[in-house]
């Protein structure tokens, strides 16, 4: 086990260079010259050269690249073009925000959206499975970006009963954490029904009930461990795609979090931060994906003893 | 003529249907098996006979919504199994009447020690307060019987081969002593050689433990070997049956298990060449007019086509055709 | 006479599938918003005059409620908003088609290579799409809109390459079965090439859940678009993209909510189609997964 893991952790090593390599050169190609992004349009023409200099602008590319690189690895991800502080601390000042909307989403999908899936695939085909499958396809269809303006509109215009935008205080993350929810949810929902119906016709859903099991124990013993462990993997699948989510959501709500500031920093091609960013966003999700990989293998016996036991079967 | 057979399981007339798609698809039309106390009954036919699904029945396990049986009779020691309500279906699953499922590869449960499977059964019928120590003792003990060492209950279904998967399968279903034993083609998904081995093993258990039991196959070599009567199956209903002696040494056949016996290559007769039955099992959402088996068999009368035939009874033996029931009034030629 | 057979069995099997999908009430459903969907755009070809009915500003008629005049009312430039709409439908849908063809085709040829191939070439190829995919789709995305500028094209683009390494997974995993299947290995006994291969044998067999996965995405992407145009990354004022035209709409919500219900209904009529659909495919494509 401690073997695939540092396995897993080596491998970021390459990723981490690759998407750093890939951004430089996308960057590279957007318009613009930083110098004068950072002295502004009607600086002299002798500074700007002087400051491209000094940023090593005149150098080429890949040597650029390089530099970057080996700065990154002492720490220094550089600074920002817009607020001339280093980008890792404006990050660091985001993040809890961004971290608070996603964990409030990711509790509200597993708190509603597996027992919503399960009770759904018990009682199939009844008025509550109908119900909600209506209404997983439309928070599916909705853009989550409209969603959170048309609760806006209901709590916080019409009812006044939440705040619209910023945060100040605990309840003013429940509108965005259910928009970030919404479109995740649905698919959670869905997924959990339709993987409890696939496993509720297995044999061995046959043979607990040949068993003479009733069926509370057959769904609760026998079919939601099988059911729910490919759901894990989604769950922490989406863990990337809810953060990227929060660009568009913290928008609308205007919250400064991470996604706000990367917002910001690719309209003003605050190259540095674009890249932190991104890379900071990236290994996350890395790291994530690495520990619900982890988890999967002990909650699914199958992969356990292929694990634990060492070489496997 | 078969007095002392005591009768345990007395299936008559059952009809079963499902619904698809919006078709109706009648899988059992009017089968009828006896088991006697201590027997094994072959339950012969193809693939979509209705085997399974009379199994099912037995059990209350047909699919809900989509399965329902719409006529007959189910007496299990007398009680009509068709008109018990869940819990009383379930205080009679794996206690009374236990099945083992066509294939051991997923009839375990994946994420569940095999071990605590077979208690799972043990503690769910647990009416003489048993301990977790002795529930774990006759779970080990089980496991002797059907020679699986004990110390390998901790472990996985997927560490397990087929045919000790299936051995599991009976350790489960043999454990609460049940009266019945239901088993729906235990062995076809199993090697050759460990087929002779689990079969040997089934009916040892069953001898000593006393249990009847159906064996459901396609195998006529299976029920050669295991069992005392024979149903053979087409269609949803049974058109011959028999003791085991009837159907393999007798003279009088249906013309459908004279088909499947000369489907069988034999030993002897090399030159010989088979004839398989011609055509294809009746959709079961379009069964034929008449007789059932009248577009493929061989002998078909004109009566065939129009009117279905009468249960003949022939010493033990019982056959559903046209060709034994000629010294009746030919009652279809008149009108 | 066998090829006969073939094509027979063939086109029964899709008849079949056609059946299935007739049957699904809500795959119908699903496919009826389309073509009332598509109706919409032709008929905007008709009535809908981009100078003066998109763009044509008329400040005397601003912010009028829906109904009377105006169907959809009008925003705060005077223009009339179910035109808008109406020319919004052709970009939304022409950009979601065309996004996940491009997406896909190239998505297809990595995926569908790498899992016929196996072995070294797939190495490569997944690793490198690893880390593309390591960074969350919509950020990348932006930071390729950010390079190339907005612009339809070029939004077009971003998405585009921004979905591959998606769809080369998805590719991937549905040609990977089928390259192990006994028929594949026969036609490679023949002598027959690699490239006709994929495209005669292996293609078609796994085509089932690309086609779902493709009309599903057409559904994200619809929104996506909107989502990047609602935050000024996608397609601009005055085109008139559903995204962008709640981004306008967003500074009236309180006096003129229309502004923003309307744009969004259409987004979430158009995601909605395809995901009925897509879901409905994927019903008559694999009925076990059904009841």
């Amino acid at each position: 086990m401690g073997k695939y893991i540092l396995k897993r952790l080596l491998w970021m090593i390459p990723v981490i260079l690759g998407i750093s390599f890939i951004l430089f050169s996308i960057l590279e190609i957007t318009p613009g010259d930083p110098a004068v992004m950072i002295l502004g349009e009607s600086a002299p023409p002798d500074r700007v050269e002087a400051l491209r200099e000094e940023m090593g602008l005149n150098e080429p590319f890949l040597q650029r690249y390089v530099t970057y690189v080996a700065d990154a690895l002492h720490g220094d991800f550089g600074s920002s073009y817009r607020t001339k502080l280093p980008v890792f601390d404006e990050i660091l000042s985001r993040f809890p925000t961004t971290l608070k909307l996603t964990v409030g989403g990711i509790l509200l999908v597993v708190i509603l959206g597996i027992p919503l899936g399960i009770l759904s695939a018990v009682k199939q085909y009844s008025v509550f499975d109908n119900v909600s499958m209506v209404a997983a396809l439309i928070l599916n269809s909705m853009p989550g970006f409209w969603l959170g303006i048309m609760l806006v509109l209901l709590f916080s215009v019409k009812l006044n009963l939440l705040p619209a935008t910023g945060v100040n205080g605990w309840n003013s993350y429940i509108l965005p954490c259910i928009t970030l929810a919404a479109g995740m949810m649905a698919s959670v929902v869905r997924m959990t029904r339709s993987n409890m119906l696939e496993v509720i016709r297995q044999d061995y859903i046959s043979t607990a009930r040949a068993k003479g099991a009733d069926e509370e124990r057959v769904i609760l013993r026998h079919a939601l461990r099988n059911a729910l462990l490919p759901v894990v993997t989604i769950v922490g699948l989406n863990f990337s795609s809810l953060l990227g989510g929060t660009l568009i959501i913290e928008t609308v709500f205007n919250i400064p979090g991470l996604g706000a500031l990367m917002i910001t920093a690719v309209r003003s091609k605050d190259i540095p931060l674009v890249m932190a960013g991104v890379l900071f966003v990236a290994l996350l999700g890395g790291f994530i994906n690495l520990f619900v990989d982890v988890l999967y293998v002990y909650i699914d016996p199958r992969l356990k003893s292929q694990f634990v036991r060492g070489k496997g079967k | 003529m078969e007095e002392k057979r005591e009768i345990l399981l007395d299936i008559k007339n059952l009809e079963v249907t499902y619904q698809n798609d919006g078709e109706t698809v009648r899988a059992v039309n009017g089968l009828s098996l006896v088991l006697g106390k201590g027997e094994t009954l072959g339950l012969v036919g193809e693939t979509g006979a209705g085997k399974t699904t009379t199994a099912k029945s037995i059990m209350g396990l047909l699919p809900k919504k989509i399965g329902k049986c719409t006529g007959g009779s189910i007496l299990f020691e007398g009680q009509e199994l068709l008109s018990m309500d869940e819990k009383e279906l379930r205080s009679i699953r794996g206690e009374k009447i236990s099945m083992i499922f066509q294939d051991p590869m997923t009839s375990l449960n994946p994420v569940i020690p095999v071990g605590e499977q077979v208690a799972e059964a043990l503690e769910l019928h647990n009416h003489d307060g048993r301990t977790r120590e002795q529930i774990e003792a006759r779970v080990d003990e089980m496991f002797e019987l059907v020679g699986i060492p004990k110390a390998r209950k901790h472990e996985y279904p997927h560490q397990f081969s087929g045919g000790m998967k299936q051995r599991v399968v009976i350790a489960m279903a043999l454990a609460c002593n049940p009266e019945r034993l239901i088993a729906d083609e235990p062995t076809t998904a199993l090697d050759v050689t460990i087929q002779a081995q689990v079969l040997q093993m089934m009916t040892k258990l069953k001898e000593e433990m006393g249990t009847s039991m159906i064996m459901i196959t396609h195998d006529l070599g299976v029920v050669a070997e295991t069992c005392d009567y024979v149903d053979v199956v087409y269609a949803g209903e049974v058109v011959e049956s028999g003791t085991v002696e009837d159907i393999f040494e007798g003279k009088a056949h249906h013309p459908y298990t004279a088909g499947l016996f000369h489907s069988l290559p034999s030993m002897g007769k090399k030159k010989e060449r088979l004839t398989p039955i011609n055509g294809l099992m009746p959709d079961p959402a379009d069964l034929p007019e008449g007789c059932f088996f009248h577009p493929r068999c061989p002998g078909c009368m004109d009566i065939c086509k129009r009117k279905k035939p009468d249960d003949i009874r022939l010493g033990t033996q019982t056959i559903k055709c046209h060709l034994y029931g000629k010294e009746e009034p030919q009652g279809g030629c008149a009108d | 006479m066998k090829k006969q057979n073939e094509k027979k069995e063939h086109e029964s099997q899709l008849s079949m599938i056609w059946r299935r999908f007739y049957r699904n009430k809500s795959a119908m459903l699903g496919l009826g918003l389309l073509a009332f969907l598509i109706i919409a755009t032709l008929l905007g070809f008709f009535i809908v005059d981009y100078n003066t009915d998109v763009v044509g500003m008329d400040m005397a008629q601003r912010l009028q409620a829906p109904g009377g005049g105006h169907l959809f009312g009008t925003d705060q430039y005077g223009r009339d908003i179910f035109a808008r709409i109406l020319y919004g439908a052709r970009i939304s849908l022409t950009m979601g088609v065309v996004i996940i063809v491009i997406s896909f085709t190239i998505g297809g040829i990595i995926g569908s290579v790498s899992g016929y191939y196996g072995g070294f070439v797939d190495n490569i190829l997944m690793r490198i799409m690893d880390i593309f995919y390591a960074i969350p789709y919509n950020l990348f995305a932006i930071c390729i809109v950010a390079a190339l500028g907005s612009g339809m094209i070029n939004l077009v683009a971003a998405m585009s390459i921004a979905l591959i390494p998606m769809f080369s997974r998805v590719v991937r995993s549905a040609v990977l079965p089928v390259c192990s299947q006994e028929y594949i290995e026969s036609a490679r006994a023949c002598g027959t090439s690699d490239l006709r291969i994929i495209v005669k044998h292996v293609l078609p067999n796994a085509i089932g859940p690309i086609i779902v996965h493709a009309t599903l995405n057409i559904a994200d992407t619809i929104k996506a678009v909107a989502g990047l145009s609602f935050i000024g990354l996608g397609i601009a004022s005055p085109l008139p993209e559903w995204g962008a035209m709640l981004t306008e709409g967003k500074n009236y919500i309180r006096e003129y909510p229309y502004l923003v219900i309307i744009p969004g209904v259409a987004i979430m009529i158009a995601a909605m189609s395809f995901n009925l659909i897509g879901d409905g495919l994927r019903d008559a494509l694999d009925p076990r997964l059904k009841n």
